[in-house]
């Protein structure tokens, strides 16, 4: 059977923010309500919610997609949540693309929300749950850690300056002055990342983006609603692929210098969207631009590799020398980031998504690409480094 | 579009707003398994045991039951040396509750020799002693073990890998 064709047609996004006076409910309604209102159709219309949320941990309430049934628009309807750590805001639209283009359901309204800001006295204490709670917890880690190191394996393997790493949080949060949304933008230097405090070297304070409370929606229909409500092409962008690649938790024990996962899950979405070829230079001309995950500085070098976008260990040089700038060749994070926007982590995931239905609808205002964009790419990526969830989305009136 | 929020600093948060608290007390004790109660059984005596499978004939560590790329039943504990290779490392000046050091600890990860295929390792600490100018990608170290009457079969019975001498 054919899959059905399946369009982005609003979202709705809230501030981010360190600390939201809003419940996650609120926050989760605020994003729902701008994507219902946008897209121009009440909850009536809504068929299925789908929530994507991390860890119930960081609000100490439990099962918190039942709590945020309500608020994502989801009461007495097939509402689920799909949670796969910090993959999870690009993988939840892609649950909406499996229900509509299953034949399952027309209208779907997915929720990406995080509250970070409730557990005290920092979200480190959820966050250091993560490690194996036999033989790594008992030595006393922090989440930090674990970047420092698998940033210095890629940095060590291909022989990269942090210079050249440090030059995606200048862009990024450079970028996040233009973003409604945005709770760090701000222009700097390389001096200013590369001089910032280190927390664990290599990573210094500038290279990591702010935990954050924020929430992001999508309304989502198939191609015979969207003709049914006469929603105009102009205001759609089709979901062209979705992949998504779940490695072992033994971080230990793979090649922290290359994020196969991430590879493997971009390849799916490449070959579904029909572009059989994979070469950095032909994806590059195919994409008009991407959204990789950038929760560090490193990762969005490290993605960029993963999808193919450059040849493994090139991606630094590139982001230094201005390639990947909003006005550059290819434009990485035109939004600004999580370094920039900040990171509610299901939520943040959710606004590269959005980005990239605001950059092909042309509705992107000051961070508009100073060209024409016809395709774009969303990634995310999570839990100990194991996650790699991609979507690809083309202009509402692309072949 | 509209973006909405009421953001809140933290002195609004800690005293100007109504907020409710909460303090769970929880505890959690977890069986070690097959496979880490033998790994931590090890460790109380000195060794450190890997696990072979007989399909791929990969050594790896930790050891576990099972293969996760075969599937097959991993029969095989192997004994390994305790001695590896230092596979990345960081300098870490920020505490597990975020709180700040003067003096970086050293957690690296370390492939432990006799692993086969893809080396294997496991996170642990180097000897904060070791001048940092010294510290390397693939430098050789060696497993610091506590007194046998000390050990309790914890990875913590190792307390911190040194450099071995060239």
């Amino acid at each position: 059977m054919k899959n059905r064709k399946v369009g982005i047609v609003s979202v709705g996004l809230t501030k981010f923010m360190r600390r939201a006076k809003e419940t996650p409910k609120e926050l989760a309604y605020y994003a729902a309500k701008t994507a219902l209102d946008e897209a121009g159709i009440t909850r009536r219309d809504v068929d299925a919610a789908i929530i994507g949320s991390a860890p119930d941990a960081f609000d100490g309430v439990h099962q918190k997609h039942e709590y945020l049934t309500d608020g994502a628009g989801g009461v007495n309807l097939p509402t689920m949540r799909g949670y796969v750590g910090g993959g999870t805001g690009v993988f939840s639209p892609i649950q909406g693309w499996y229900s509509i283009a299953s034949g399952m359901h027309d209208v779907v309204l997915v929720t990406t929300e995080e509250k970070m800001s409730s557990v005290l006295p920092s979200a480190q204490a959820a966050f250091n749950t993560i490690f194996d709670n036999m033989i790594e917890r008992p030595l006393g880690p922090n989440l930090v850690w674990i970047f420092a190191l698998e940033m210095r394996r890629y940095m060590e393997t291909y022989g990269i300056p942090k210079e050249h790493i440090a030059a995606v949080s200048v862009k990024n949060k450079g970028n996040a002055l233009d973003h409604p949304s945005a709770m760090l933008g701000q222009k700097l230097t390389i001096e200013d990342v590369l001089n910032s405090e280190v927390l664990a070297e290599p990573v210094h304070l500038l290279d990591i983006s702010p935990v954050a409370d924020g929430a992001v929606s999508f309304v989502m229909m198939s191609e015979e609603k969207i003709k049914e409500f006469g929603i105009s092409l102009d205001d759609v962008a089709w979901v062209e692929g979705v992949g998504w690649n779940v490695d072992t938790t033994m971080w230990t024990n793979r090649d922290l210098s290359y994020p196969k996962y991430v590879e493997k899950a971009a390849k799916q979405a490449y070959t579904m969207a029909g572009q059989k070829d994979h070469s950095p230079e032909t994806l590059r001309k195919w994409l008009s631009f991407a959204e990789p995950y950038d929760p560090f500085n490193y990762k969005e070098l490290h993605h960029l590799e993963g999808l193919q976008l450059f040849e493994k260990g090139k991606a630094p040089l590139a982001a230094y020398e201005g390639v990947t700038a909003r006005d550059g060749d290819f434009p990485v994070t035109p939004s600004g980031g999580l370094l920039g926007v900040g990171n509610p982590i299901a939520a943040a995931a959710g606004m590269k998504v959005a980005e990239v239905y605001l950059q092909l609808t042309g509705k992107a205002e000051k961070r508009q690409i100073p060209k024409d964009v016809t395709r774009g790419l969303a990634q995310a990526w999570g839990d100990l480094m194991q996650v790699g969830t991609v979507i690809i989305l083309k202009g509402g009136r692309v072949e | 579009m509209k973006v909405r929020g009421t953001k809140l600093s933290h002195d609004e948060f800690m005293n100007k707003v109504i907020s409710v608290d909460h303090h769970p007390e929880i505890e959690y004790a977890w069986a070690t398994g097959i496979a880490i109660s033998k790994f931590l059984e090890g460790l109380k005596q000195g060794k450190i045991y890997g696990a072979k499978c007989n399909d791929c004939n990969r050594v790896v560590c930790p050891p576990r039951i099972f293969c996760e790329e075969c599937f097959s039943p991993m029969v095989e504990y192997v004994e390994l040396p305790d001695t590896g290779v230092v596979n990345t490392f960081s300098l870490a000046y920020i505490r597990t509750d975020a709180s700040r050091r003067e003096k970086p600890e050293i957690p690296a990860v370390i492939d432990i020799d006799g692993t086969t295929l893809t080396p294997s390792g496991f996170l642990h600490l180097l000897d904060e002693n070791i001048s940092h100018d010294e510290i390397k990608v693939g430098m050789k170290v060696k497993a610091v073990w506590k007194p046998e009457n000390e050990r309790t079969g914890s990875i913590t019975d190792i307390m911190y890998f040194t450099k071995m001498e060239e």
